[in-house]
């Protein structure tokens, strides 16, 4: 990887979610970081604790029931765990922002999409309203929406649209790191190449940094620097696209890669992974996969494995790779 | 097979809210102050010290003490025998006024809701006629039209709020009416009135027992308004509203005989909307916060 | 937006004329010889028939609905008080300003009281202030207004004596009568007010508010409860109905000359005319709050504006 200087690093953050009916361990002990200018996939299933990790981040865990257990979120050099509110305040929106997974619940239905996107800049920049909802309206223009429609009310736009106004929301203030909650998995296929490469365009455009969730290793392939790959709170698997697409360690990740059709192997069936996510207020004991570990030897039932760096740069959690 | 199967789901389901009832503290509340009042209605023969029209002109205004726990009224009856056997009246009217309404009121809305078209039209303006009419005001003119006295107050209050039932009946017809079971049932040749009375009607219960169980609790505020302007229940017979009706003259020097009628109309209404919350988050728990 | 409400303003007209129906028949049935009632006990029996000839009150009964309903439309006269002998409608619009300051006082209470503490209550939601509002909620929906106006009267009357206990001519007057009728009402737009904003709370664009950066009071006064407002619009617009008909009881007990109270005093001196003119005054006051109510929709949901268009 290259010298790129850091902008965010998480350490061993660890996030649970307290209910009456048990501990749901969303993220247990992740570390990752991301430099100036990078994206990173953070890959999973559902409930794998990608969105928890980016509210962690942005410090809007619902808490209760929530509740961010340890860790250090290191933003430019500034442990954003110990700020105050006021201090988040001035970065959220402005230094680091994010866009939501459904654009059709994201807006506010009551307020006109400028009203939306000028609110942001009016907070972090220090303008008047009139301006402020001029620089809505270029940023509007910016993601493909004509300034007229700027007074036009969230029902009255479709929902690639509707993700569109959610990308000027998060761009208004040329955040340095941009988390983007599967951004297109609620829009229809065509319209979410296009959401996919305004991301693009816009990302090299501002030289935002951008954390990319998604379930989708296309997705990865197409805009992504560096991946995480995440099973039941745990990174399992941490290293760059290239190394990920041309080897791949852990088992889960393989797994994932022999549940994707392809069309040039002439694969006779699908090899999904067998089983399904642990229910998350009971994980199993040692390694959260090894019920469904097709390489499961008896200690992965006992310890958890320790991320090992088995090339540069590429860390994997497996008890395959620990005694070599 | 079939029909075996969903009776047994159901029958889970009501031990299910059941089970959810049982860990609400505050339904639990209502339900205790709920069966009380029905315990005293049922035994007030045994429990009441006195009769609840034993005047005694010697004994008139006596204050809250040992010998009349909640003291004597103005024709010297023992206020708190008054009270038990008012726990009976103030029981029927709001049992009788909701079965009333419930029975009216659901079955219009059930037959607008699955008919629909002009006859949905046609009950649904006549709800709103109704409607437009401020409850208490309509009771009150029924009362009049009809007469003061227990029968005419119940369906007074009964008519009164027949509209709300109607239109919650329609409003989970129509959302059960298209749901596949129905045409299953209509595929198999069942005919309407056996699909209403059968699949409807049940799936349908939930809102309707949660508004009835609210709806006895404003059907005996009602009443009790009804007898205060001496529409309702008249004397002797111990109505609560009365009773505090007529200890209104003397609030300025004997608190006692308005307060204590008062007080055991709110201790009721309190427990039937404990119970009656309770009762919707347990049925629904999606609504519960 | 201008053929909404001229639609809805066509559609008052079915209604009232239902209302005036059911109003009608109402009196029609009620046992007791308006003639009689009219001439008084000791009129001789001949007399009193002739006088039922000359009122049309042997005409057969749509004959004297379509009778009253024209006499309605073109004249708007619903007849003489039996007792006056003014016009109904003198009678009640001398005493109709007195129910209307009443209830909207009444709505006043209850919005003042019910919203913010609602959305305190949903903002610190099982806190120690949301259990004793809600308590406190719950028992104003459970206390008979009529008993809690005398409770009033006696602690701030009798014993404190710091208002009076009747009258409703000054602002010292009014407290009482104003906090007696708004008080279940103030129950229960809290709890409404509770409810819809902890729906509201939940909402996702309430999640993309904070990420924007919004303080949290901006974020609860502005984005949540604009929204949550809707809901709470509708339960405002009927408890104001619920206050023109609870006015009855409050006119009573504090001797307010309101057409609630004139209301009860003409149903006890059998006096059909009047009964008829203040519940058909009062529905149509409901029914116009309604109308203004579902306009105000409009303003605060974009949504229901573009449906009305």
């Amino acid at each position: 990887m290259t010298i790129n200087q850091k902008l965010l690093e998480i350490k061993n953050l660890t996030i649970h979610y307290i209910t009456d009916e048990g501990t749901v361990h969303a993220v247990e002990n992740m570390s990752i970081e991301i430099g100036k200018g990078e994206t990173l996939g953070l890959v999973g299933e559902t409930g794998a604790g990608k969105t928890t990790t980016a509210l962690g981040i942005m410090q809007l865990v619902p808490n209760p029931p929530g509740k961010i257990i340890g860790g250090e979120i290191i933003y430019e050099g500034e442990n954003l765990l110990g700020k105050s509110p006021a201090e988040l305040r001035k970065i959220r929106g402005n230094n680091i922002s994010m866009i939501f997974q459904d654009p059709m619940t994201s807006l506010n239905p009551v307020m006109t999409v400028g009203e939306q996107v000028a609110e942001v800049i009016k907070l972090h920049q220090k303008v008047s309203a009139a301006v402020a909802m001029i620089k809505a309206q270029d940023m509007l223009e910016t993601v493909g929406i004509p300034e007229e429609r700027h007074k036009e009310y969230p029902h009255q736009f479709s929902g690639g649209m509707r993700q569109r106004v959610v990308i000027a929301i998060a761009l208004a203030c040329n955040p340095n790191l941009l988390i983007a909650d599967e951004p297109t998995t609620a829009l229809d296929v065509t319209i979410q190449a296009q959401v996919l490469n305004l991301m693009k365009s816009l990302k090299e455009e501002f030289q935002t940094s951008m954390i990319m969730i998604t379930h989708d290793l296309g997705i990865v392939a197409e805009i992504c620097d560096k991946v995480a790959i995440m099973y039941a709170g745990n990174v399992v698997e941490y290293t760059d696209k290239v190394a990920l697409f041309t080897n791949p360690k852990h088992p889960y990740t393989i797994g994932l890669f022999n549940s994707i059709p392809n069309i040039e192997d002439d694969v006779e069936k699908l090899k999904p992974i067998q089983g399904l996510m642990p229910d998350p207020t009971n994980l199993p004991s040692g390694c959260p996969f090894h019920p469904r570990c097709p390489k499961a030897i008896n200690v992965c039932s006992k310890k958890l494995p320790k991320p090992i760096e088995i090339a540069k740069d590429h860390f994997v959690s497996c008890i395959l790779y620990s005694d070599r | 097979m079939a029909d075996v199967k969903i009776v047994k789901k159901k029958r889970s389901q009501w031990m299910e809210v059941w089970r959810r009832l049982k860990q609400n503290k505050a339904a639990m509340i209502g339900l205790f102050i709920i069966g009380v009042l029905v315990f005293t209605a049922i035994f007030a023969d045994f429990i009441a010290p006195e009769g609840y029209d034993d005047q005694d002109l010697y004994r008139r205004f006596i204050p809250p003490g040992s010998k009349h726990i909640l003291g004597t009224d103005h024709l010297g009856r023992d206020i708190l025998s008054r009270i038990i056997y008012g726990s009976r009246i103030s029981l029927q009217v709001g049992f009788i006024a909701v079965g009333i309404a419930a029975v009216i009121g659901g079955t219009l809305g059930a037959v607008a809701g699955y008919y629909g078209k002009r006859l949905d039209n046609m009950i649904m303006r006549l709800m709103d006629i109704l409607l437009a009419i401020p409850s208490i005001l309509l009771a009150i003119s029924i009362v009049a039209a009809l007469g003061a006295n227990l029968v005419n107050v119940m369906i007074a209050v009964g008519i009164a709020s027949i509209p709300s039932y109607a239109r919650i009946v329609r409003a989970s017809v129509l959302t059960i009416k298209d749901q596949e079971f129905i045409e299953a049932a209509r595929a198999i040749g069942a005919d309407d009135f056996r699909i209403i009375i059968k699949h409807i009607i049940p799936n349908a219960m939930a809102p309707i027992i949660v508004q009835a169980t609210l709806g006895v609790a404003s059907a005996i505020l009602s009443a009790a308004g009804l007898s205060f302007i001496g529409l309702g229940i008249q004397p002797p017979n111990p109505e609560w509203g009365a009773m505090l009706s007529a200890g209104r003259y003397y609030i300025r020097d004997h608190w006692h005989i308005a307060t204590f009628p008062g007080l055991a109309i709110m201790i009721t209404i309190f427990g039937l909307n404990l119970f009656g919350d309770g009762l919707r988050d347990a049925l629904d728990p999606r609504l519960k916060n | 937006m201008h053929k909404y409400i001229l639609r809805r303003l066509l559609m008052l007209i079915p209604v009232m004329l239902g209302v005036s129906f059911i109003v009608f028949t109402m009196m029609y049935i009620t046992p007791g010889d308006p003639a009689r009632i009219m001439l008084g006990e000791s009129a001789p029996t001949e007399e009193v028939e002739k006088f039922r000839e000359e009122l049309g009150l042997n005409d057969p009964f749509f004959f004297q609905y379509g009778r009253f309903v024209k006499n309605l439309v073109i004249h708007q006269d619903i007849g003489r008080s039996y007792t006056s002998k003014r016009p109904v409608t003198i009678e009640i619009l001398s005493r109709f300003p007195n129910t209307l300051k009443l209830a909207t006082l009444g709505i006043v209470v209850a919005v003042v009281l019910g919203i913010p503490t609602g959305i305190i209550s949903a903002t610190k939601q099982y806190s120690i202030f949301d259990n004793a509002a809600m308590v406190a909620a719950l028992l104003g929906v459970s206390m008979p207004n009529f008993w809690q106006g005398l409770m009033l009267i006696l602690l701030f009357s009798v014993h404190l004596g710091w208002l009076p206990s009747s009258g409703f001519s000054s602002y010292k007057e009014m407290i009482l009568p104003a906090l007696t009728l708004g008080t279940s009402s103030a129950a229960i737009i809290t709890r409404m007010t509770r409810s819809s904003m902890l729906e509201v709370i939940r909402q996702d664009y309430i999640r993309t508010a904070r990420a924007k950066g919004q303080t949290e009071s901006v974020v609860i006064n502005r984005h949540a409860l604009k929204n949550a407002l809707i809901p709470i619009v509708t339960v405002i617009g009927l408890q104001f109905g619920y206050l023109l008909g609870g006015a009855v009881l409050t006119e009573s007990i504090f001797g307010i000359s309101g057409v609630g109270r004139l209301m009860v005093e003409s149903i006890n001196a059998r006096n059909f005319p009047v009964v008829q003119g203040g519940v058909l005054f009062i529905a149509l006051t409901f029914s116009i709050v309604n109308l203004m109510v579902d306009i105000l929709y409009s303003f605060l949901d974009p949504r229901i504006k573009s449906q009305y268009k």
